[in-house]
């Protein structure tokens, strides 16, 4: 369906972008659109996957659907973040808002067949979160959070559990030695690791 | 007819109540005419350019209520520049001036300052009611003005408004012997909130029904303003976190126990889902629930909630629900009228939240549905058709795919035939929304069958002019067109100039369509009002070069020519 058959076509043609069937690609023009066409797809929703410097040319591309393979193999390359284009999805600000203040991040409880997912954006403090790790592993386990103290322990089999993260660094640290908001930041998982077992971080 | 003195049509006037009855007695003759402008309290404004304060007046003298329209609604998604207009105050420095009875006002998508609040808490002593949909412009500063002023208040109704919060006092500012409130809804406001003086004004408003309140009032609060208002119709709570353990919590549904009255819940804006069972005895009365601005609320945990909710008519929630809850929402709620799936993350949109097949499921579940609107992944032609066929009463159809041009998954091909059945079954249907891969077929569709239609919203469909020339043409109770990144220009555009004095307004961007067809229609149509909306670099629009493309156009009827209030990069023609 693409024009390449026979034709040599500049590697700018070649580009991996999602086109709408049938949508007619004008000749040139600047970035930024000034001459008000409606916006090339490419900019919309970018699932390009290809370099920043020729964006510019993949929305006036002159293929059909869009479907072709790029050769540069951008494979080695993360996906660019998608953009996000005004107007769409068609979702009010305060709704934007709600969502955007999610920093959803995993919770393993050692022992546990699996693995749970906190918002940490939910919480204020220590305490709340604390509290919602206990529930939401109490169908699993009957831990308990002591008050004043940051730890669980297993009333069952005495089995006393840390709250544990691992930081930006890679680094495995107690829940509650820094700041809250410093630790919502850095806090990529976390880990309720039995005590015994958390001997370096003490 | 048989002669009856003025006052006796009046009487029966007085029965009819909606706006677009009101309208059509008042084309019945002459004389009904007069009688009814002169006893209408209650006026309707879908776009407050399209009159002004003095004529509205003019005509209706005995005005007491307002509901005003600024910004077209895809301002909501942040198309239309913030100073594009939609004041309000001149509207109530006029009516201030000419001394106006006015009770209640109810303002959408308009600016609203402090000035415009504080001149209207001084001019109306018998001011009751403030409702304010998605405007902006004001601060506390302007809401203090409101509770201190008006003597009668009874309603003070904020929904999803920007407001500049200014953490004064404002909530203080309600008089000692203010006991008149009946709804107050502050839950958009970000700021603190003084908590004692919140429970003291619950405590001396016998008469209060409806309760929304804002993140920063925490459960310790709900659970003693609960046991001072057990009578609220409708409730939304604020952050609703606690330890389960607590004596608070255990007060909490105590309180709760109490409250049978309550109809409507929503909130739950920081939550801990473990201490939602203190709601179930509530839910089983409940004919309305918006968990929409719960993302803390897992699908799980949100099905236990709804199995409660067994004669819900109104559902909000986010679609982290999935299908499969969607499927026990048409299990248990058999009374569902309205639905609104919302999406939860927008940044990932590859993970599956719905899909069709949780729509298919509420329909067939759900005989009373006749208003959706459903965010999604994915959806397929067959799903659209069932869905019709369960169906066939919706009002209001509102679909939006993520991946907005997005084919049926199955059978790779665009959505016009599920469309399509989707107007051809719903004899009644009056809004519609539009997503996924579309060419012009579904728009034929729409021109043949959707002849109730009266607002169609349109994105990335379209192949050609011929799309939006079929429903111009078939639709003729069209009153509002949007569209957006769609394939139409000059030709669709200017085919049927007159068709838009039919209409309210129509919006166009990221189209076709060129700065000569808009002169054009602004030269054949005196009566419309056309507006180009520039953002951009005002050196690289041309106003001399008519074969550019136009960015944004919003043309609307207007009886009052162009406006004296547009910004910059508003062009009117």
């Amino acid at each position: 369906m693409s024009k390449e058959n026979g034709k040599h076509l500049p590697e700018s043609e070649t580009k991996l972008t999602l086109g709408l069937p049938g949508e007619t690609r004008g000749p040139t023009t600047e970035v930024g659109g000034k001459s008000g066409t409606k916006r090339g797809f490419s900019e919309t929703i970018d699932l390009n996957v290809e370099s920043s410097s020729e964006k510019q040319h993949s929305k006036n591309s002159d293929h059909d659907d869009g479907f072709v393979i790029d050769h540069e193999a951008s494979a080695s390359r993360p996906p660019p973040p998608k953009a996000q284009v005004v107007g769409w999805p068609p979702v009010r600000a305060s709704r934007k808002n709600v969502m955007k203040s999610c920093k959803f991040i995993k919770v393993g409880l050692d022992g546990a067949p699996y693995l749970r997912k906190v918002d940490l954006e939910m919480y204020n403090s220590y305490h709340q979160l604390l509290t919602a790790l206990q529930d939401m592993f109490s169908s699993c386990l009957t831990i308990r959070n002591f008050l004043n103290e940051r730890k669980f322990m297993d009333p069952v089999n005495g089995i006393e559990y840390l709250p544990t993260y691992e930081d930006k660094d890679g680094d495995w640290m107690l829940v509650g030695d820094v700041p809250w908001k410093m630790f919502v930041e850095s806090c990529k998982r976390l880990r309720l690791m039995k005590s015994s077992e958390a001997i370096g971080l003490r | 007819m048989s002669y009856f003195p003025d006052e006796v049509i009046e009487h029966v006037f007085d029965y009819v109540t909606t706006h677009k009855d009101r309208n059509a007695l008042s084309l019945v003759c002459r004389w009904w005419y007069r009688i009814e402008r002169l006893s209408r309290q209650r006026v309707f404004i879908g776009n407050c350019y399209a009159i002004s304060p003095e004529r509205t007046l003019a005509r209706f003298p005995a005005l007491r209520s307002l509901t005003l329209k600024g910004k077209p609604h895809f301002a909501d998604f942040n198309l239309v520049p913030q100073d594009w207009g939609g004041f309000v105050f001149p509207w109530i420095e006029n009516f201030a001036r000419s001394r106006v009875a006015l009770e209640e006002l109810r303002l959408k998508r308009m600016i609203v300052s402090d000035e415009s609040l504080e001149l209207l808490s001084r001019s109306f002593p018998n001011f009751k009611s403030l409702v304010l949909v998605s405007c902006e412009g004001f601060t506390t500063d302007g809401l203090a003005a409101i509770a201190a002023n008006c003597r009668q208040l009874r309603e003070l109704d904020l929904q999803e408004n920007e407001i500049d919060d200014h953490r004064g006092q404002w909530l203080s500012c309600f008089p000692d012997n203010c006991t008149s409130l009946v709804s107050l809804n502050f839950a958009c406001l970000k700021g603190e909130i003084n908590l004692a003086t919140l429970e003291r004004l619950v405590a001396r408003s016998p008469n209060l029904k409806v309760l929304r309140l804002n993140r920063a009032v925490p459960l310790d609060t709900l659970q003693k303003i609960l046991m001072k208002a057990p009578q609220l119709v409708d409730l939304g709570t604020g952050s609703y976190l606690t330890d389960p353990h607590s004596e608070t919590y255990s007060k909490l549904k105590i309180a709760l126990l109490k409250c049978q009255s309550i109809r409507s819940l929503s909130g739950f804006l920081d939550v801990l889902p473990r201490c939602l069972p203190a709601f179930y005895p509530v839910c089983s009365n409940l004919t309305s629930l918006n968990l929409s601005y719960a993302p803390g609320i897992h699908g799980s945990e949100l099905i236990k909630l709804i199995r409660h909710c067994v004669k819900l008519q109104r559902l909000w929630i986010l679609d982290c629900i999935g299908d499969n809850g969607l499927a026990v929402v048409a299990s248990f709620c058999k009374e569902l009228q309205e639905l609104r799936v919302f999406p939860s993350d927008l940044n990932d949109i590859g993970h599956a939240a719905v899909t069709e097949e949780g729509l298919v499921a509420i329909s067939a579940g759900c005989p009373k549905l006749h208003s959706l609107l459903y965010f999604c992944q994915q959806m397929t032609n067959a799903a659209l058709i069932t869905v019709a066929k369960n169906c066939p009463n919706f009002i209001r159809f509102r679909l939006c795919i993520l991946d907005p041009k997005k084919l049926d998954p199955v059978t790779a091909k665009p959505l016009d035939e599920g469309f399509g059945a989707i107007v051809q079954a719903c004899k009644s249907l009056r809004r519609l929304s539009l997503s996924g891969g579309l060419t012009d077929q579904v728009f034929l569709y729409i021109g043949m069958y959707a002849e109730q239609l009266e607002m169609l919203s349109v994105a990335f469909a379209g192949e050609s002019d011929k799309g939006m020339l079929y429903v111009l043409n078939g639709c003729k109770k069209l009153r509002k067109l949007e569209i957006m990144d769609s394939a139409f220009g000059d030709v669709a555009l200017l085919t049927d100039v007159g068709k838009y004095e039919t209409m309210r307004s129509l919006w166009m961007s990221s189209c076709e369509v060129t700065l000569g067809a808009c002169k054009m229609v602004a030269r054949k149509m005196p009566s419309l009002n056309v507006e180009i909306i520039n953002e951009h670099d005002q050196t690289e629009f041309c106003p001399d070069d008519d074969e550019q493309k136009v960015e944004k156009m919003y043309l609307y009827r207007t009886m009052v020519g162009p406006r004296n209030d547009a910004p910059e990069f508003v062009w009117t023609l």
